[in-house]
């Protein structure tokens, strides 16, 4: 209808008796209504107030109460963290509570194919690919490092012994020996610091691919 | 599945289970029938992450799986029950009616159970019994019996109940009657469809299972929960004999005691206690013999019925008579009588007192939003079934101008519909009836479904609040914190007080307030839900009885 009193007020429109509809003679008919509602329209009665008593009260308690523990329930699945670009300081006290347990499903009672294959521990995964960048060097090329190595060492031998010790601190738990560690070509050497090591860790951790995900069927 | 209904699943999802969950569940719940690939697809999500989401759905009986449309060799599909997952909202219903059945024993069975979707019966009891152990004075601590004992009175009570068992291929078990694909539907294997129609459903398994719940040390040193942790790992692997067995909340159970509590109550404020308390008696008769389908409830007669009160309600042979001859004889019919053998027989009407009740909550609804003139226009409407026009104005007494502008207010809510009864072919409005009706099914299903928009916003409200108030929430927290460490080295009260005053008086009025506004929307999260349960409940009994 709102159409209609678009286009023209005529009376004569209409094929009924617009007084049927509650209109008086002469009176103007409401213009269409060409903008939305009003997302919160004004109430025209007060809403009545809600329940109150023991029950109602306990209710809102246990409601509270399981939405907050709902949140350390191993059923809370965490959105896969986005690629960090730095690794800061403040990351590993961001991480939240742990949640406390873990769930193993009875994978008998669920399709196979949702069981994600365990694999080998943290470490055990971390080091063959640090393993496999180092050996593309060769043979030869190792040797000329070491002997410019030396000659260097000679040069600034304090300075690269607390690199060393830093080093080995941090590498502690890769059990990645000094000697590998100098495979990297000179550039990279003198820029890694721990800073480096730690990048390198967590951009293995957030691989994306199905194989890098590292606490399996246990979440 | 409509519009409202998916958002509402939605935040329900993020809810309990986070955000990824939500993805992968509403996704599920737009498309039907997924497998695996599609919907790690389809959602962009890594498909470790879907595998993960669709653990929990499954563990929780949210999701179901079975053998797709290319048969039992193509890839398993997926499907959610969108009904199963708006239960999450009526968890602390259920968990209140279990402490009023069973005390805090049963609350916590039921909350376990309902928090994990499904569990063993013998790591619900080690579960429960080191909670309440938990909350025990000092040297004291729960038997596991107690437990044991609360959790077969639920599932003699078909509280609880087990869960289907799954097929051992592992991939055939499902699915529901709805939305499945007629192939899908044909390859179920018909036993594990419905829990009920299983032979064991409600059979307790032998546990060995004894000792007492234990106490976790609030302040122990890492080596000592490096010890525990080893000892219950241990005890988790200990065999009980009910590996395999898992069990879940019975919805249904649960809803058949909502249905009987909200007669009951109606009873109570229509009529008085007493007729309440016969009705009661009436329903509890008739529990085991009655389908949960069923109209009304088996005729029992009113002999019986005086047998069965019990007697602290002190009525009198004549007084039951005539309290039953008044409930018979009351407009709202919850109670009927079939025969006169045996001193009357008597039956309770379940569809008709859900259809009244759901009635009398639409009238009052229209009453609320529009006024009680309103509401006598509706409810004219409902008892003359077809009025005109000038009819209403007529019979409601209302000035025709007024009336007409509440008609109309309702026409355009649709709480009020029109039909049109033409004279001629032609239409012609001069020659046409204009003929007002209520029809209360649809619109106890528009109310329904503004039911699930309601609560859907209030979701959202409260997410908003708790957004917007994020600061001021973490800071109390990090002082309640250090106040509680404090507290716990023994410090002096002066110094308490200042890390106190950390929190200025205007920040501390704006926690009170925020902790006020999300304390009533969360109180009207329940409240209508217990609305929508009414509803809900109306309408499948209506559908049922057609």
């Amino acid at each position: 209808m709102s159409g209609r009193g678009g286009r023209g007020r005529g009376r004569s429109l209409f094929t009924f008796n617009v007084d049927s509809l509650g209109f008086g003679r002469g009176e103007a008919l409401p213009t269409g209504v060409q903008a939305p509602s009003p997302l919160y329209p004004p109430m025209q009665f007060r809403p009545v107030p809600l329940q109150t008593g023991e029950e109602v009260e306990y209710m809102l308690a246990l409601k509270q109460e399981l939405r907050a523990s709902s949140k350390n329930l191993p059923f809370h699945i965490q959105p896969s963290a986005p690629r960090k670009d730095v690794a800061r300081y403040s990351d590993k006290y961001q991480s939240g509570e742990a949640k406390c347990g873990e769930w193993t499903p009875d994978w008998s009672r669920l399709p196979k194919e949702l069981c994600i294959k365990v694999q080998k521990s943290r470490k055990a995964k971390t080091k063959p690919v640090v393993k496999s960048k180092i050996k593309p060097a060769a043979p030869k090329e190792v040797l000329q490092k070491l002997e410019n190595l030396e000659k260097k060492e000679a040069e600034n031998q304090s300075e690269e012994e607390e690199d060393e010790e830093k080093k080995q601190k941090k590498t502690g738990e890769e059990e990645e020996e000094p000697d590998d560690a100098e495979d990297y070509n000179e550039e990279e050497f003198e820029e890694e610091t721990d800073y480096i090591m730690s990048y390198f860790d967590n951009g293995e951790d957030f691989g994306g691919d199905s194989d890098d995900n590292v606490d399996e069927a246990t979440y | 599945m409509t519009a409202q209904e998916a958002r509402l699943c939605g935040l329900l999802l993020r809810e309990h289970f986070g955000e990824v969950v939500e993805k992968v569940g509403v996704h599920l719940l737009r498309s039907g029938t997924l497998n695996l690939r599609a919907l790690a697809h389809e959602t962009s999500t890594s498909l470790d992450l879907v595998k993960k989401c669709l653990c929990v759905l499954v563990q929780h009986g949210m999701s179901k799986f079975g053998p797709g449309r290319r048969g039992p060799a193509g890839p398993v599909e997926y499907q959610i029950n969108c009904e199963r997952v708006l239960y999450m909202l009526r968890y602390p219903r259920y968990i209140y009616m279990a402490k009023s059945l069973y005390g805090d024993t049963g609350e916590l069975v039921v909350e376990e159970i309902l928090q994990r979707g499904q569990m063993t019966m013998s790591s619900v009891v080690r579960t429960v019994a080191d909670r309440l152990t938990q909350n025990m004075e000092d040297g004291q601590s729960m038997d596991y019996n107690e437990v044991i004992n609360a959790f077969s009175n639920l599932v003699e009570t078909h509280f609880l109940q087990r869960c289907p068992p799954v097929d051992s291929l592992g991939a055939t078990v499902t699915t529901t009657s709805s939305s499945g694909t007629p192939e899908s539907s044909a390859n179920t294997t018909p036993q594990s469809a419905q829990p009920e129609s299983h032979p064991d459903c409600y059979k307790l398994p032998q546990i060995h299972l004894s000792g007492r719940g234990k106490r976790r040390r609030s302040s122990g040193d890492a080596e000592a929960n490096d010890r525990r942790a080893k000892r219950a790992k241990l005890e988790n692997t200990e065999v009980c004999g009910d590996e395999g067995i898992y069990w879940q909340v019975n919805f249904e159970r649960f809803h058949l005691h909502f249905r009987h509590q909200a007669i009951i109550s109606a009873v109570a404020s229509k009529l008085d206690q007493t007729s309440s308390e016969i009705v009661r008696t009436m329903l509890r008769m008739s529990e085991v013999t009655t389908p949960a389908t069923a109209a009304y409830t088996q005729a029992v007669s009113a002999n019986e019925i005086f047998r069965a009160l019990p007697p602290s309600y002190n009525i009198a042979r004549p007084i039951l008579d005539q309290y039953l001859t008044l409930l018979v004889d009351d407009p709202m019919e919850f109670v009927g009588k079939t025969g006169d053998s045996g001193g009357g027989m008597y039956v309770v009407n379940l569809h008709r007192a859900l259809a009244n009740l759901a009635r009398a909550t639409l009238e009052s609804v229209v009453q609320e939003r529009f006024g009680s003139r309103s509401a006598r226009i509706f409810r004219l409407l409902l008892r003359k079934k077809h009025l005109e026009q000038k009819q209403v104005e007529d019979f409601a007494m209302i000035p025709a101008k007024e009336a007409k502008d509440m008609l109309y207010t309702l026409l355009s809510e649709n709480l009020v519909q029109l039909q049109e009864i033409p004279k001629t072919p032609d239409h012609a409005p001069s020659r046409t009836f204009y003929l007002y009706t209520v029809n209360q099914l649809p619109t106890a299903r528009l109310l329904l479904q503004n039911c699930y928009k309601a609560v859907s916003n209030l979701i959202e409200r409260r997410l908003f609040e708790t957004k917007e108030n994020k600061r001021h929430l973490e800071k109390s927290q990090r002082i309640e914190a250090i106040l509680a460490s404090l507290q716990a080295s023994g410090a002096e009260t002066a110094q308490l007080a200042e890390v106190e005053e950390m929190i200025t008086a205007p920040e501390r009025q704006q926690l009170e307030a925020l902790r006020h506004h999300i304390n009533k929307l969360d109180s009207s999260e329940n409240q209508v839900d217990e609305t929508i349960f009414l509803i809900e409940s109306y309408i499948n009994s209506a559908a049922s009885s057609r």
